[in-house]
């Protein structure tokens, strides 16, 4: 947890938890449709956005991310009927705690992103990308051995 | 001992004679006298043990759990699961209501015995006062009153001490003093409904994200993580914890900071809709670690967004195994464009 300073060339690293069904499908449509959006996010596919566990958030962060992302079906969309409607509670919860124990809101952030969205997917990597890098490196949960 | 005590000795006589319980949960006099410690009573001859006063501090809802765990057990031999008396005060009633719900005790095999609380005592802040007042000596007998408390001390002293200051944090805001659905409730003053402002928390949020932050990385940096939060709470039963499981290893098992941080955090909020604010955990605490800004989050979040409050129900699903299609998600990103 040192203050290394920020390097010129340093960009966010976000790991993206997409679901199977909208988000990563919506991911695959930007990369076909050849959209543009910037090389910062790690995808990790999950089966549904209800998949997520907090402790995937906070690993991750201390793994060294910058900035998560987790995507999942729009609400109503979810293949599962109800997976990402439940993970959306905790979602709330999550987000509200970290915020509240200091860790800046736009490290974490939830979207729905549906299969036909190539377009709002690229929009919302690029807009997470420039959020996180505005906040610089993530030093605060990143575990340094 | 106080008519409280008597009270509860009598009904536990009852229970066993009449062959209702097979095993009582209840308090007994610490070896400190201003401690209790739980008591765990098999027949009516172990009746006299009980007590009950101010000292009564911890949550008894926390060895429910592995009373009603067992093992597997063969078709057509199963042993009946034991019949138990459970003394509760407020807060402990209300785990219990959170424990029953997620199957982790059976009401149908539980008489709760319900005590009306007025408050129960913090140790430190009585052990700071004897050391200021009688030079840390040691407490033999207190005496819990209305509005003082009497200590009595090893080196003969007398002490008369205000209650009011000696009250646990917990207790100042508390909201709900007599347990509600307790089979046997025993008569006796409750505690007046404290302030419900979440002064506490307020006061943690007004501050800026580097305070909250070196506040959180303060208090969390002194954790040994002996577990003793973990282990005193209700509604932590799980039998491998995601701290120790090493199938994932989630986190390491030193003190390393942002390990000891994120156990803080996740364990915090697996409580979300189920802690009862009882602060188990903040009194287990051997460092004094005051997770209360921190946990009280949690409950005020449940509260404001689900509209829910644990332990009271039985009918109410937990907040987060259920949904609402209308929840608010003002948190959710929307890209600008796109």
């Amino acid at each position: 947890m040192s203050e290394a300073p920020v390097n010129e060339s340093w960009e966010p690293k976000i790991v993206a938890f997409l679901c199977n069904w909208c988000s990563y499908a919506g991911a695959d449509l930007a990369g076909v449709s050849r959209m543009q959006y910037p090389p910062s996010i790690r995808v990790v596919r999950v089966p549904c956005s209800g998949r997520i566990n907090p402790l995937f958030i906070v690993s991750a962060l201390q793994s060294g991310a910058d900035g998560v992302l987790v995507s999942g079906c729009h609400p109503g969309d979810c293949h599962y009927l109800s997976g990402n409607l439940v993970a959306r509670r905790k979602f709330a919860l999550v987000k509200s705690l970290l915020a509240h124990v200091g860790i800046e809101t736009a490290r974490v952030q939830f979207s729905w992103v549906s299969a036909s969205e190539g377009g709002r997917f690229a929009s919302l990597i690029e807009q997470v990308t420039e959020d996180v890098r505005k906040l610089g490196p993530q030093r605060k949960l990143a575990k340094v051995l | 001992m106080g008519e409280l005590a008597s009270d509860i000795r009598r009904i536990a006589r009852e229970m066993f004679d009449g062959k209702r319980i097979d095993l009582l949960v209840g308090f007994e006099k610490g070896s400190d006298g201003y401690r209790s410690r739980p008591v765990f009573i098999e027949s009516a001859e172990g009746a006299d043990r009980l007590t009950w006063d101010a000292t009564c501090s911890q949550n008894l809802a926390v060895y429910l759990p592995s009373l009603f765990r067992r093992e597997p057990q063969k078709k057509g031999v199963e042993s009946a699961p034991p019949r138990v008396a459970f003394v509760a005060k407020a807060c402990d009633m209300r785990s219990l209501i959170a424990l029953v719900k997620e199957k982790q005790a059976m009401r149908e095999n539980l008489i709760i015995i319900g005590v009306p609380c007025t408050g129960v005592i913090d140790a430190r802040k009585l052990e700071k006062v004897v050391m200021d007042r009688a030079g840390g000596a040691e407490v033999t007998e207190l005496v819990d009153g209305e509005e003082t408390i009497c200590v009595h001390t090893a080196d003969g002293r007398n002490l008369s001490l205000t209650r009011e200051p000696l009250v646990q944090d917990a207790c100042l805001d508390c909201q709900f003093s007599v347990p509600q659905g307790a089979d046997v409730l025993i008569e006796g003053p409750g505690r007046p409904v404290g302030d419900n402002s979440g002064s506490l928390l307020k006061e943690f949020a007004e501050l800026s994200e580097t305070e909250r932050w070196q506040k959180f990385q303060g208090e969390i940096s002194r954790c040994i993580r002996c577990y003793a939060c973990r282990q005193a709470c209700p509604m932590c039963y799980c039998t491998e914890c995601f701290a120790e499981t090493n199938n994932p290893a989630w986190i390491g098992v030193t003190t390393e900071l942002t390990d000891t941080m994120i156990f803080h955090i996740v364990r915090i909020f697996h409580q979300a809709g189920r802690c009862v604010e009882c602060d188990a955990c903040v009194r287990a605490c051997p460092m004094g670690i005051d997770l209360r800004p921190f946990t009280k989050k949690i409950a005020a979040d449940v509260r404001e967004l689900f509209g829910f409050t644990p332990g009271f129900d039985l009918e109410t699903p937990p907040p987060l195994v259920t949904f609402r299609e209308d929840d608010q998600q003002g948190f959710v990103t929307e890209p600008r464009k796109g």
